[in-house]
């Protein structure tokens, strides 16, 4: 699955994750996140892990990610991710 | 009768937050809404959270209903096509008529098939919101074995009637008489339409007395804080 321009989904919203995607001309994939110092130190790292699951069952090889989380639990955060991906492709 | 009788509470099906905390106020069942409360911009988004939410949370306690967008609107379809697979116990088909419900009938055949769900076991809520509908509610609700009782949206109906929406509800008199019999003639759950000023409980007390006293088995909540007075009316 080859993305081929920018999209976003979700909100910056409680309980909720801004994801944007675009392609990545360098290849690969670069994920950038955003979210609560507190947050990041304890759920950076999970956080992360799904998106790049989310990423790897569609089938996406390159792609930059940019995700501002505003305390999303697992499943919104794997739609908000599939949601962004299938509008930028 | 099924358990959602007394109360459903609709939460919107794009907002992570109170799909998060609908199960906390104990309705009989919660309705993920697809349709008035998502913009057409989000319905892919607000499709996948709902397939998501599904999968993630235990909604063990409660009847899951999910209203589907019409499948005139051009979204019903996939709505069907990604929602049926995770088993709610039920759909709810907005703008109802008996030839929306036979297609979405065929529709659930299929998946329930393919998915080796057991036919028949995703049931169907028809939305009583049009002056068809309300004309034909008793062909509606007797247009498939799915059906397991009807949902009486005034605001709607009020809108295709071109009507005022007030919070007596005299223009609604007629409606509401006409959906409750359709229903309780077949021993159906007749869900009357919710009280829209969530911080008004004397109004609501009202509206649940008068609609308790028509013959409706439950009413809609659009606030979870309307569940405790809708449970002290219907049984």
């Amino acid at each position: 699955m080859v993305i081929s321009k920018a999209a976003q989904a979700g909100s910056s919203e409680t309980s909720d994750i801004l994801i944007m995607v675009s392609p990545n001309p360098d290849g690969g994939i670069k994920l950038e996140l955003d979210s609560k110092k507190v947050i990041l130190k304890q759920f950076g790292k999970q956080i992360e892990k799904v998106i790049r699951e989310k990423i790897a069952e569609m089938g996406v090889k390159d792609i930059m990610v940019i995700a501002k989380d505003n305390g999303a639990l697992d499943y919104t955060i794997r739609a908000r991710v599939q949601a962004a991906i299938e509008r930028a492709i | 009768m099924r358990q959602y009788r007394k109360s459903i509470l609709f939460v919107s099906g794009n907002s992570p937050k109170m799909l998060q905390d609908a199960p906390v106020f104990g309705s009989d069942g919660i309705v993920l809404d697809l349709e008035e409360a998502v913009a057409p911009e989000e319905k892919d988004s607000a499709r996948l959270l709902v397939k998501e939410a599904l999968r993630f949370f235990d909604y063990s306690d409660m009847d899951v209903i999910v209203r589907i967008n019409s499948l005139s609107s051009g979204f019903g379809e996939k709505d069907i096509e990604l929602i049926a697979r995770e088993r709610p116990f039920a759909l709810m088909v907005p703008k109802a008529s008996a030839e929306q419900i036979a297609q979405i009938e065929n529709k659930l055949d299929q998946v329930e098939k393919e998915e080796g769900i057991p036919a028949g076991s995703i049931k169907l809520i028809p939305v009583i919101e049009t002056a068809y509908a309300l004309q034909y509610v008793h062909q509606i609700v007797t247009s498939s074995p799915r059906i397991t009782g009807a949902f009486l949206n005034a605001e709607g109906l009020t809108a295709d009637f071109g009507m005022q929406r007030t919070k007596e509800g005299e223009e609604i008199l007629y409606a509401r008489s006409r959906v409750v019999v359709a229903c309780r003639a077949e021993k159906l759950n007749a869900i009357d339409t919710p009280f829209m000023d969530s911080d008004d409980y004397e109004g609501l007390e009202k509206d649940c007395y008068k609609a308790r006293n028509m013959g409706f088995t439950g009413k809609a909540a659009i606030d979870g804080r309307q569940i405790d007075t809708i449970h002290r009316f219907f049984s």
